[in-house]
C-alpha cells in the first residue's frame, strides 16, 4: 500500500509515543528519538515495522519520538498513523486490529 | 445477571497512553475507558487503537471493562463497537440513552460484532447511561430492554443541564432522577450507578454525596480520579457488627443445610430471605475491604 499523505499519530505525554509516517522509496526508514533508544531502540523498530507490514506498507519515512511506551502504545499509535496516511480512517483495517 | 461488587466506576480518558496503561493498578471494581467526550473527533481513531491494544496486552486484574463508545448517531459509532467486542470488552456503555429502542439498536450492532469475529452472540454486556430528563422518565423501558443489560448510571453533567439548572452542593436537583435510576435499576435486577463528583478540592461535599447515595442503595458511583476509590470503599465498608451478624446468617444458613433442614433460624427466630441476600451483600463488601479472611473470619483492627 502507498502512502498518500503524511500523517502523525500519538502524542509527547509521558508512557506515549508520536508516530509521522511519510512518503518514501527505500523502504522503511524510521529515524528514532527515544531516551531508551541503547536498550530498546530495536524493539521498538520491530514492533513499528511488523505493524506496517500489516498494512502492506512497504516504503515510508518513520519519525518516532518515543516518551516510554509499551509495545501496545507503540503498536496502537503505529495502526492510526498508517490508517491515516493511507486515508482509510474510517474504514479500519479488521485483520490488523 | 451476575452479581458482584460494582462500588467505583473509574473513568480512564481513552488517548491517554498512560492513564490507560495504569488503569488497573488502583484497585477500581469497575475501568471505564472512555471513547467519547475525553477524547477531541480528530482523535476518536486514535483512542480507539489504543483502548483495543492495550486491552489485548494489558492485566487489568478483576476489574470489570467496560467502554463508553461515542453516541449511536455519530460516524464513530459503529467502528468503536467493532473495536470493542473484537478485543473482548465486557461491556459497552451507551451515552445519552432515551429510549428502549437505542440499546436494541446497540445490541443489534453487537451482535453483528460478536458475529463477525466469531464471539459467542450475547457475550457481550451493555449498559446505559442517563443524562436527559427523557431518558430519566424512560429508565424502566431502558433498563429492561435486554438481557446484556448490567446498569444503569447517571450522567449529571448534561441531566442538570437539559433541567435547566446545575449542580448545587447538596444535590437535591438530582433526587428525582437519582430515585427514578435507581428504582428502574432494582425493577430490572441490574447495577445503578452514581454520577461523578468533580471537584477535587471539595473532599467533604464528595464524602457526604457518596454517603447519601449509599444511603439510596446505589451500588457505587463513577470516579474521575483514582484518589476517590479508597473514600467510596471506605463508605461502602460495613460496621463491625454488620459483619459479626452476616456471619452468623452464614453460620445458620450452614448449619440448615446440614440438617436438611429448608428452614434457615438464627437464636430461635426464621432468617428470611432478605436478610440472607442483605448478609451475602455485606460479606462481599467485608471480603472486598480485607475485614475478614479466607475463612470467613473478622479481622480485628
Amino acid at each position: 500500500m502507498e502512502i498518500k499523505q503524511t500523517a502523525l499519530a500519538g502524542t509527547l505525554e509521558s508512557s506515549d509515543i508520536q508516530i509521522t509516517l511519510s512518503q518514501g522509496n527505500e523502504g522503511i526508514q524510521i529515524d528514532l528519538d527515544s531516551s531508551v533508544e541503547a536498550l530498546y531502540g530495536p524493539q521498538i523498530k520491530k514492533v513499528i515495522t511488523d505493524t506496517l507490514a500489516a498494512y502492506d506498507i512497504e516504503n515510508a519515512k518513520v519519525k518516532a519520538v518515543d516518551k516510554g511506551a509499551l509495545d501496545c502504545v507503540i503498536k496502537a499509535r503505529t495502526m492510526a498513523a498508517a490508517q491515516r496516511a493511507l486515508g482509510t480512517v474510517d474504514k479500519p483495517n479488521w485483520e490488523v486490529l | 445477571m451476575e452479581e458482584r461488587l460494582r462500588r467505583t466506576m473509574m473513568f480512564v480518558p481513552g488517548n491517554n497512553a498512560g492513564m490507560v496503561k495504569d488503569a488497573g493498578i488502583y484497585g477500581a471494581d469497575s475501568i471505564m475507558f472512555d471513547l467519547e467526550d475525553s477524547v477531541s473527533m480528530d482523535q476518536k481513531d486514535a483512542a480507539r487503537m489504543l483502548v483495543y491494544e492495550a486491552l489485548q496486552t494489558q492485566d487489568y486484574g478483576d476489574a470489570e471493562l467496560v467502554v463508553r463508545v461515542n453516541g449511536i448517531d455519530t460516524p464513530y459509532f459503529r467502528n468503536d463497537v467493532f473495536a470493542m467486542v473484537k478485543a473482548g470488552i465486557q461491556v459497552v456503555r451507551l451515552p445519552k440513552v432515551e429510549s428502549a429502542q437505542m440499546m436494541l439498536d446497540l445490541v443489534k450492532v453487537v451482535e453483528e460484532a460478536e458475529k463477525k469475529f466469531n464471539i459467542p452472540v450475547g457475550t457481550t454486556h451493555v449498559m446505559a447511561a442517563i443524562e436527559s430528563a427523557r431518558g430519566v422518565m424512560k429508565a424502566l423501558e431502558i433498563a429492561e430492554s435486554t438481557d446484556r443489560m448490567i446498569g444503569l448510571a447517571l450522567s449529571a453533567e448534561d441531566y442538570t443541564t437539559d433541567m435547566k439548572t446545575h449542580r448545587y452542593p447538596d444535590g437535591a436537583e438530582l433526587e428525582f432522577a437519582r430515585n427514578m435510576i435507581l428504582h428502574a435499576a432494582r425493577a430490572a435486577g441490574i447495577a445503578a450507578f452514581d454520577t461523578v463528583f468533580t471537584n477535587m478540592n471539595d473532599i467533604e461535599g464528595f464524602q457526604r454525596e457518596t454517603e447519601h447515595i449509599h444511603q439510596l442503595g446505589f451500588d457505587g458511583k463513577s470516579l474521575v480520579n483514582p484518589r476517590q476509590i479508597d473514600w467510596v470503599n471506605k463508605v461502602y465498608e460495613p460496621s463491625k457488627a454488620e459483619i459479626e451478624n452476616a456471619l452468623d446468617v452464614e453460620a445458620a444458613i450452614e448449619e440448615a443445610h446440614e440438617k436438611g433442614s429448608g428452614v434457615i433460624s438464627m437464636n430461635g427466630q426464621m432468617v428470611d430471605r432478605p436478610v440472607v441476600l442483605r448478609a451475602q451483600r455485606v460479606i462481599r463488601l467485608a471480603k472486598a475491604s480485607g475485614l475478614i479472611n479466607e475463612d470467613g473470619e473478622y479481622i480485628e483492627e
